[in-house]
């Protein structure tokens, strides 16, 4: 490890490190545009110059140029100074002065370096060049003028998105970034190019001349569009939620965003439930909440808890669920459930339905294979996670379903389940591969597991875990990837049929008389039995509300604290940012003020006692954020038969990407996405 | 050549390569190893060039051409539409049939660049660079240094140069083309290659032993 000195103070940093990385290290900011971290270098913005002694005497560019032994860099001398105002001179001469109506404003990396290095007046007459905008889709707005040809948009396009669609054509005076041809970007994580533009050439379209960054509160909080968790940053400008921003965790999104959650929140504002609504002559009517909880407390009088049931939606929090759970419980019910999608997961270990080797671990797995599941729609962040172990080790990897682009090169190996048994059996040829693999990784997607034979494909994949290696005393690379925010912690909670109790499917079709939904709009709802009651608790008006009896307005995931557990079983905790709309309230005071009427009140008048109780029920509850490694030592295997596959292909799990819930569903932006989407497939379907 | 691709004039709606273009591709991706069959797509490029030129008459680079030498060479579109906009000798529309390239860098300059790019203009009725005459035979444009300044000044027409020129000279070459030939390419005045004009300077004798 070479040792320098930047400014006097002395560093040690692993040898192929930069001169900027090691002032990263000794504390000392270095002004750049062009440097990422996690891009590669492209060294043309000439912001980041340094002085080194002992070279020869002109300004260096410290992101592209590596430490030696005993260099002795200086980063505040005259020529450094002259230099940088020189660069940022050059870079003023085309940048237009449009601060004030840039919705980079307050926040632009050029703003805020040119008060460092820029000189109060123009010495350029001539006139400043223009370049036409680009249309990039619905989310990205460009304003290429601004451009300043960092080409960060270019890189992150092509190195972490998979999908080089972005570049810069021309050159000189002339060169430009854009698509060439016209076309609306193809990736969903294109908003991370908003975040990564230090100027205002790329800023979000839906967010165009909304606010100024300084006018946001801003609370940090848990993505809930996928199973990933994301971790988020809501920004909030009095009862209405702005935008949403990544926030950094290196172990669960880096510093990345799928476009659906950034973008869906226009649909936090419409089809919003704000009071409580009873259906009386075949009539939805609104009524106050005394008078909806009474209706509900009448039917609920005289079942039997087996007539009762309980279905959880994909975007519940923990707390929640628990305390209907214990509603339920309370009513004598165990027909519980939170697998809408029919998914046959086995709750008995938490490793059978979770992504056990975790997130950041996929940059060790040497081999993969993908089971009914497209990470790319089902979670982006996650296939982003992917994409950057394939790029580092080439990994082979390999899929069982229908062909798509992943954005890495992978092997078909099929379409139905019986590769699985094949691959076990040593029939297929990429059964060499995983067992050549010291680090095999598994993934297993809800397209597998949401089908009659879902059990059957979940022994198989164990099966097929154990036979090559993937479980052993330090490596767990059986993963279950969840695309419902909120399932594997209704999983960890117990939000499955107790003894007795009744599944999604077997509550439908008149199974119970009385059925609350929270949140629960991904189902036929249709099948829901004519005589039954509904109860619909949840923020949108979507399939769930429509079928309802009762409504109970609820609050988004922006508008309440929440405990969320991801795909990885990774228990992250979320902050309210905004009120509720009108009369609706948080999730769990709602149960816990309807008990009241049962006679049975649930025993927590806190957010705080409601979480205790959680932590009673699963301890895995009691460790927010942190995530400990483990291996599999039992390799006792989930119920169901492997020999019981069907032949039936395996169908995707995400159609659209961009609607999924009844949030994204509101969305115009996402529909404006959907129909993008749409018609670049039909153009590409017509050739 | 700063010029983005929604303009007045018409892509083809398609694009494939024909024999002789196969067989040009084939040696060019020869020549690289495995894996690393990008590293042909400048010459890629003139294949798809000359393959408009013999076509269609004129010595251009549509999108789909792009589109198809990037499938070819197993690489995105975007990164060869970025090197085809980059270098002038790709014409991203199209041209007419022959193409001027006068050269008007200083050498060529000082030895009359202005003369030829005037005699251009008259014998074209061309006005601007990158115009293309009214009768659709030639455009012209202005390059930097073509590397021949020896025999300055040059004009390159599509991939050849004519040298030693002058006004006069010029004007009887685009006379020629216009009547559809093809006069000798390289110095217009008899001179070997780049030696001195008139005949040799310097090694008149053999030294004696």
């Amino acid at each position: 490890m070479p040792k320098l000195t930047i400014d006097g103070i002395e560093v040690e940093v692993p040898a192929g490190s930069t001169i900027l990385q090691a002032a990263e290290v000794a504390g000392i900011e270095i002004p750049r545009f062009c440097y990422h971290e996690r891009l590669s270098v492209a060294g043309n913005c000439r912001m980041c110059l340094v002085e080194v002694e002992k070279t020869p005497p002109k300004p260096i560019a410290s992101c592209s140029y590596p430490v030696g032994e005993g260099m002795v860099v200086h980063t505040d001398t005259p020529m450094v100074r002259n230099g940088r105002r020189g660069v940022m001179e050059f870079l003023l001469i085309n940048h237009p002065l449009d601060c004030p109506i840039c919705d980079q404003g307050g926040e632009c990396d050029l703003q805020d370096q040119a008060v460092g290095f820029g000189s109060d007046h123009s010495r350029y007459a001539e006139n400043k060049r223009a370049v036409k905008d680009k249309n990039l889709g619905p989310l990205v707005k460009t304003t290429m003028t601004r451009c300043i040809h960092c080409t960060r948009c270019i890189r992150f396009i092509t190195e972490v998105a998979g999908v080089p669609e972005l570049g810069a054509t021309n050159r000189g005076e002339h060169m430009e970034v854009g698509t060439y041809v016209e076309k609306a970007l193809s990736s969903e994580l294109s908003g991370n190019i908003i975040d990564l533009c230090p100027v205002g050439a790329l800023t979000s379209k839906p967010y165009e001349f909304v606010a100024r960054p300084w006018e946001l509160a801003k609370v940090d909080s848990i993505d809930v569009l996928d199973a990933v968790g994301t971790n988020i940053r809501i920004d909030s400008r009095g009862p209405e939620v702005l935008r949403i921003l990544p926030r950094l965790n290196e172990d669960v999104n880096e510093e990345w965003l799928g476009d659906k959650s950034r973008f869906a929140i226009d649909g936090l504002k419409r089809r919003r439930l704000d009071r409580p609504w009873l259906k009386r002559d075949g009539k939805l009517q609104a009524v106050s909440w005394a008078e909806a909880f009474t209706a509900i407390a009448d039917k609920v009088k005289g079942l039997t808890g087996d007539r009762i049931g309980a279905i959880a939606g994909d975007l519940c929090d923990a707390e929640s669920m628990l305390a209907l759970k214990d509603l339920m419980a309370s009513l004598g019910s165990a027909n519980t459930d939170c697998r809408q999608d029919g998914a046959r997961l086995d709750t008995s270990r938490r490793d059978f339905y979770s992504f056990n080797t975790s997130i950041p671990a996929i940059e060790e797995a040497d081999a993969v294979l993908i089971i009914g599941s497209n990470p790319r729609k089902e979670a982006p962040v996650l296939n982003a996670r992917i994409r950057k172990a394939f790029v580092a080790s080439g990994m082979p990897i390999g899929v069982i379903g229908a062909e798509t682009d992943l954005t890495y090169k992978v092997t078909y190996l099929g379409i139905d389940p019986s590769v699985i048994n094949a691959l076990h059996d040593g029939s297929h040829p990429f059964a060499e591969t995983l067992r050549a693999a010291k680090k095999p990784l598994i993934i297993l997607g809800q397209g597998a597991l949401a089908r009659a034979d879902g059990s059957a494909v979940l022994a198989a994949a164990w099966r097929l875990a154990g036979s090559v290696g993937a479980l052993t005393a330090d490596w767990h690379g059986f993963n279950v990837l969840h695309t419902a925010a909120a399932r594997v912690g209704g999983l960890d909670l117990g939000f499955v049929p107790g003894h007795g109790g009744k599944s999604v499917a077997q509550m439908l079709d008149g199974g119970v008389d009385v059925l609350w939904l929270l949140g629960a709009d991904e189902f036929d709802t249709a099948r829901i039995g004519a005589n039954t009651f509904v109860v619909y608790q949840g923020h949108h008006g979507d399939a769930g509300a429509h079928r309802a009896d009762v409504i109970l307005p609820g609050a988004a995931y922006t508008e309440k604290s929440g405990t969320y557990v991801n795909t990885e079983g990774r228990v992250q905790r979320g902050f309210m940012a905004v009120y509720p709309p009108g009369d609706a309230r948080e999730d769990w005071t709602i149960i816990r003020a309807f008990s009241q009427l049962t006679g049975k009140t649930l025993p927590y008048d806190t957010i705080d006692a409601l979480r205790q109780r959680l932590e009673q029920v699963n301890i895995a509850f009691s460790r927010i954020g942190y995530l400990p490694r483990f291996g599999c030592s039992d390799l006792t295997a989930p119920s169901g038969d492997p020999a019981a596959l069907s032949d039936a292909p395996f169908a995707p799990a995400v159609e659209n990407y961009y609607q999924t819930d009844p949030i994204s569903r509101s969305s115009p932006t996402m529909d404006a996405c959907t129909q993008t989407a749409r018609g670049t497939h039909l153009a590409a379907a017509a050739e | 050549m700063a010029l983005a691709v929604s303009h007045q004039f018409e892509q083809p709606a398609s694009f494939s390569f024909d024999a002789e273009s196969e067989a040009e591709l084939a040696t060019l991706i020869a020549r690289y190893p495995a894996g690393k069959q990008a590293s042909a797509v400048i010459p890629g490029l003139y294949v798809v060039q000359h393959q408009m030129k013999r076509q269609t008459g004129s010595a251009w680079v549509p999108v789909k051409g792009m589109d198809v030498l990037a499938e070819r060479l197993g690489m995105a579109p975007i990164r060869v539409y970025e090197v085809a906009t980059f270098y002038y000798m790709f014409n991203m529309e199209p041209i007419g049939k022959y193409h001027l390239q006068v050269c008007t860098t200083t050498p060529c300059w000082l030895r009359g660049s202005d003369e030829i790019v005037e005699a251009c203009r008259r014998e074209t009725g061309i006005k601007g660079w990158k115009e293309t005459s009214a009768d659709g035979m030639f455009t012209m444009t202005e390059v930097e240094c073509v590397g021949a300044c020896v025999n300055a000044p040059i004009l390159q027409v599509d991939d050849d140069y004519y040298e030693d020129l002058n006004a006069e000279r010029v004007s009887a070459l685009i006379a020629a083309l216009r009547r559809g030939e093809k006069p000798p390419v390289g110095s217009t005045i008899g001179r070997q290659t780049s030696a001195p004009e008139g005949g040799p300077t310097t090694l008149l004798f053999a030294p004696e032993a």
